[in-house]
């Protein structure tokens, strides 16, 4: 069908190659607007409420999809115990609703906090409520199609390989129900928002702060690198 | 040795007057801005006081600086993991109202109100919402006392004093404060430094100064408070982290910093200081006794040899190392040991120096006559001698500038009196007698150091408050453009504004 062309194929490739071409761009051309945002500052009651269970319920759900994505096999093997299977299933339900009170508070500090309001662009909206239907949809699909663990594993990671190589094979998603279609695509729209907004922070993470050196000091002076160049240029 | 050179500033609290102008000129240079209308990266605090932010000293609450266990130093904050662990939310940064919500006045009103029997007022509005409001507390709220004892009883600093002195310290006649100007303090191990986890700030090597590479801030925020002074602040508008730049490009161009330039009671100096960067942080990592000796001895002797062939064989220029003799800074903190860190115990090494103010003579009551507490005769060396009838406790003073430790105080007190009381005994008088003598010999100094002190604290010029070396910054440009070139290219580029990114 023309439609899931558009939504299973073209728009992905598109959100795709826009998160990162314009990830890449903004991040070397426009660095002082990759941030945060954080408005802590401002208000912190409810942020604490929100953030860290949006943040925390999220990030473990997207890195789960991100596993079963990669290594499908080990996920088949842990479902064959039923018991096993309603483990991953409840903890990944009870993440979600974990990641969606979250996510509501964030919405509610959005609209009800005078100072929030004040620091509140388009895209911040935006990002809320792709993120709000992400997770909704998400925690629906889980409660009414049974069991996605299971089944995610041998229509996605197909799908995913067959865009890797060029070579869509649509049949995969196409006869899937609304709900589960609304849930990707909104998935690539935020794709594609991502290198516009907020989003783009998640890239940022400081991983390095692990192991850098507590200090950092830098030479104004750089003698050696300025005699190099004087050298090479013969002078 | 590995020397490395500093931009300092000492600050003379026996002259400042709590005018505020430095703050002003700050604020009109650096933070007239979105976002940065409630940051005083200068500010004036009233002593005793809660400061600004309220009770910035209460590191309880607010976890800045290192804390030293004995064998390693950690910071206050977090630790590397939880560091990471928390940057959804971040319990101990202070929240706008710690500091104040930044207000203006709806001037329009004052034009546009329709006729009426009453003066049309300018209402106050919160310069974040725009939406009126009632101001509660500004950056200098409880400025001279705030007119009232409830602010200077909260400050943190009282709290290790006996509730004698205390009560003492509240009679009206008792009644003292000093004023304390407060800068980012471009530490030698700096906590905010240390607690981004992006690596935006550094400190530049030439010249000590700390900066955020706004370009690099992710707004973790994590450095706002880990800076035991408060001293970064967060732009609520932009999500960046920023603070006092010490003026480097008046620096640069060889003029003192806004603050100091403007100051009224010309209480700022600026001088080069050498340090010993191979002493770092282990200068930090001792007990608190020992941590003001430990500080004055990072700080080298600009004539020594030794340490002048160290700063050459580390780049440093012969303009510089003849600044760093000049320097009032070395003068004060390391000749005449007059100058003491701000909270030295927050670990950070901090590199701005503050002259302990000296205390009015206490005074009593009687029959309804205030007269002072010691004979005419007596009055100066009374005073020297008793130092515990100051008025400004001692241990506040060193609850403030030595970790507690009075000792450190003491002598710099007494060298203070000792210089005033000879300058008066020497314009007064016109001779000095042996009891003045003996009494500077008492204080550990002599004739010369006097005179020196005096003409340094009362009388410097301009060029002998403020040392400032040749930059060179066309040399630091060589190694990136051709200097002429840049030189030529200077206002043709284009800027960025600094807009709030999506
Ligand atoms: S301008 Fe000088 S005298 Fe006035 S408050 Fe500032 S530091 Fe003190």
């Amino acid at each position: 069908m023309i439609w899931d062309t558009i939504f299973f194929i073209i728009l992905p490739y598109i959100a795709f190659s826009l998160a990162i071409a314009v990830g890449i761009y903004r991040s070397i051309y426009r660095p002082f607007t990759v941030t945060s945002l954080s408005s802590q500052l401002l208000e912190r009651k409810k942020l604490y409420w929100g953030s860290i269970s949006f943040h925390y319920g999220l990030v473990t759900i997207l890195l789960a999809h991100l596993y079963a994505l990669t290594l499908p096999k080990s996920v088949l093997w842990w479902n064959s115990v039923p018991i096993r299977l309603y483990l991953l299933e409840l903890t990944g339900l009870a993440l979600g609703i974990f990641a969606f009170v979250g996510i509501c508070i964030l919405l509610w500090r959005r609209f009800s906090e005078k100072r929030v309001q004040a620091v509140t662009t388009p895209m911040d909206i935006v990002v809320l409520v792709l993120v709000f239907i992400s997770i909704l949809t998400g925690i629906l699909i889980a409660s009414l199609y049974r069991f996605g663990s299971s089944w995610f594993t041998v229509i996605f990671t197909p799908y995913i390989l067959s865009m890797f190589a060029f070579k869509p094979n649509v049949g995969l998603v196409a006869p899937l129900p609304w709900l589960i279609k609304l849930h990707v695509i909104n998935f690539f729209i935020m794709v594609a928002v991502f290198p516009f907004s907020r989003l783009i922070h998640i890239f940022t993470y400081p991983f390095q702060y692990l192991y850098r050196p507590w200090q950092i000091v830098i030479w104004n002076r750089k003698v050696k690198s300025a005699k190099k160049l004087s050298s090479a240029q013969g002078k | 040795m590995n020397v490395r050179a500093h931009m300092s500033m000492i600050f003379h609290l026996d002259k400042c007057i709590g005018c505020h102008t430095c703050s002003i000129a700050c604020k009109n240079l650096w933070t007239d801005r979105k976002g940065a209308e409630y940051m005083w990266w200068n500010n004036v605090e009233t002593r005793p006081g809660t400061g600004y932010p309220t009770q910035w000293e209460d590191q309880e609450r607010f976890k800045g600086g290192w804390v030293w266990d004995g064998k390693k130093l950690n910071l206050r904050l977090h630790s590397r993991l939880g560091g990471l662990m928390k940057l959804f939310y971040n319990p101990p940064l202070p929240k706008i109202d710690d500091y104040y919500d930044p207000f203006t006045f709806q001037y329009s009103d004052l034009f546009n109100a329709p006729l009426g029997d009453d003066q049309p007022t300018a209402i106050p509005i919160s310069q974040i919402t725009g939406e009126p409001m009632e101001i509660k507390t500004g950056p200098n709220w409880d400025d001279d006392l705030g007119g009232s004892s409830t602010y200077a009883w909260n400050d943190p600093n009282l709290s290790q004093l006996p509730e004698s002195v205390r009560i003492q310290m509240q009679e009206l006649e008792q009644i003292v404060f000093n004023y304390l100007p407060r800068i980012c303090n471009h530490c030698l191990n700096p906590a905010c430094l240390a607690a981004c986890p992006s690596g935006a700030i550094y400190k530049r090597v030439e010249d000590g100064v700390v900066l955020v590479n706004e370009n690099k801030c992710r707004s973790w925020r994590m450095c706002i408070a880990a800076c035991p002074y408060k001293k970064v602040y967060f732009n609520w508008s932009t999500g960046k982290s920023e603070k006092c730049i010490l003026c480097f490009p008046r620096l640069e161009t060889g003029q003192a910093t806004a603050c100091a330039h403007s100051c009224v009671g010309r209480i700022r100096y600026l001088g080069v200081l050498l340090y010993d960067a191979d002493l770092l942080p282990q200068t930090a990592m001792v007990s608190d006794e020992q941590l003001i000796e430990a500080h004055r001895s990072v700080i080298l002797d600009p004539f020594d040899p030794e340490v002048i062939a160290s700063a050459r064989a580390n780049g440093i220029e012969d303009s510089w190392i003849t600044s760093a003799q000049d320097s009032p800074a070395y003068k004060f903190v390391k000749l005449w040991g007059l100058a003491l860190p701000l909270h030295p115990e927050y670990r950070t090494i901090p590199m701005m120096f503050y002259i302990p103010p000296l205390s009015p003579i206490v005074s009593v009551i009687e029959e309804d006559l205030y007269r002072l507490d010691v004979s005419d005769e007596m009055r100066d060396f009374e005073l020297f001698d008793r130092l515990d009838k100051a008025r400004i406790p001692i241990k506040y003073l060193a609850n403030l500038f030595s970790a507690g430790n009075e000792s450190a105080i003491r002598p710099i007190i007494r060298k203070m009196l000792a210089t005033r009381i000879y300058m008066r005994h020497k314009s007064v008088d016109g001779v000095i007698d042996d009891k003045t003598l003996a009494l500077l010999n008492d204080a550990g100094t002599n004739p010369e150091e006097v005179e020196a002190i005096y003409k340094l604290t009362t009388m410097p010029n301009y060029k002998e408050a403020f040392v400032i070396p040749e930059y060179h910054r066309e040399t630091a440009i060589e190694a990136w453009d051709d200097p002429l070139a840049h030189k030529g290219d200077t206002g043709f580029g284009f800027i960025q504004p600094p807009h709030r990114g999506g």
